[in-house]
């Protein structure tokens, strides 16, 4: 599956930037990191501020800074801000989907969406980082089986 | 140990049959059914015969029961290699985030390593955060296998 852009940016700063709450990253230096337009960067940053995720900092060696609860903040929360996952239960129906086929297709496509949404909505901010963190020593494991 | 246990001094042990009623309880608390037929089957498979765990979890001073969790050892059903398996795991609500949950996890995967698996399987429901959201933080991701069923009606 593919997430939009701003979507992308959006979990990026918010996961660069839980990464030490105590720390401030203006959006240029986070958009180095990533390779990304830091224009767009900042329009999703202000985005993620309204949310309460982040603080800005105002004034020489400003940036932002990360100020929401990684322990409790999902993926999920933070797709939520800019898209929604699966399809959209107010949009007018495509032609096609009220034939058998048409319904048995929908059927397969909500099953992938709640599979999404369940996967996005269990993992926390916290937890992504700690993912990063137990594939670094699986992989240096791997690497060195001799070190325990 | 992490910062939410250092004040909870947990001590995790095999199930005894004097249990039975605590887990039953606790698990009746959970959920909202009480399964004493269910657990009373569970204590007699798995509270005394090996490769098969079900394990406590008290407070120290004062003694207080605080949780469980049952798991076993199993191979090539489903065309798998041996893996752990988790359950079911229950921690009292009222010592929630406290780590207890992970220290009965911990526990249970060391006596799955040594029993021969090299990684550990549960299923959750799609919808069950709370489980979901408590096996990812403990480093589980989707497994090779996803599970099918069909309505029989």
């Amino acid at each position: 599956m593919k997430l939009q852009k701003a979507t992308q940016y959006g979990l990026y700063a918010v996961l660069e930037l839980a990464r030490d709450p105590s720390h401030q990253l203006s959006a240029t230096h986070i958009a180095d990191i990533y390779g990304i337009s830091s224009n767009h960067l900042a329009k999703v940053l202000r985005d993620l501020g309204r949310a309460g995720l982040v603080n800005s900092v105002r004034g020489a060696g400003g940036g932002y800074r990360f100020s929401g609860n990684s322990k409790r903040t999902t993926l999920m929360d933070v797709i939520n801000i800019f898209e929604e996952i699966g399809s959209d239960s107010t949009a007018a129906a495509d032609p096609g989907d009220a034939t058998d086929i048409g319904c048995a297709l929908l059927l397969v496509l909500g099953e992938i969406d709640d599979i999404a949404r369940a996967t996005f909505g269990s993992i926390t901010l916290d937890t992504l980082l700690k993912t990063m963190h137990w594939q670094r020593e699986r992989e240096e494991k791997l690497q060195n089986p001799a070190v325990v | 140990m992490n910062t939410e246990t250092q004040f909870l001094q947990v001590n995790i042990r095999p199930a005894s049959i004097d249990d039975l009623q605590k887990v039953v309880d606790l698990d009746a608390e959970i959920t909202g059914l009480e399964k004493k037929e269910y657990w009373e089957n569970h204590f007699n498979r798995f509270a005394e015969r090996n490769g098969r765990y079900l394990m406590i979890a008290e407070s120290k001073t004062p003694c207080e029961f605080l949780g469980f969790i049952v798991g076993e050892v199993s191979g090539w059903e489903f065309g798998s290699r041996p893996c752990g398996w988790v359950f079911v795991i229950g921690v009292a609500p009222s010592h929630r985030v406290q780590g207890i949950g992970e220290k009965l996890f911990n526990a249970m995967c060391e006596v799955l390593k040594a029993d021969g698996a090299d990684s550990v399987r549960t299923m959750v429901g799609r919808d069950d955060q709370l489980n979901m959201s408590f096996f990812r933080s403990q480093g589980m991701m989707a497994g090779p296998f996803i599970e099918l069923e069909k309505p029989l009606f």
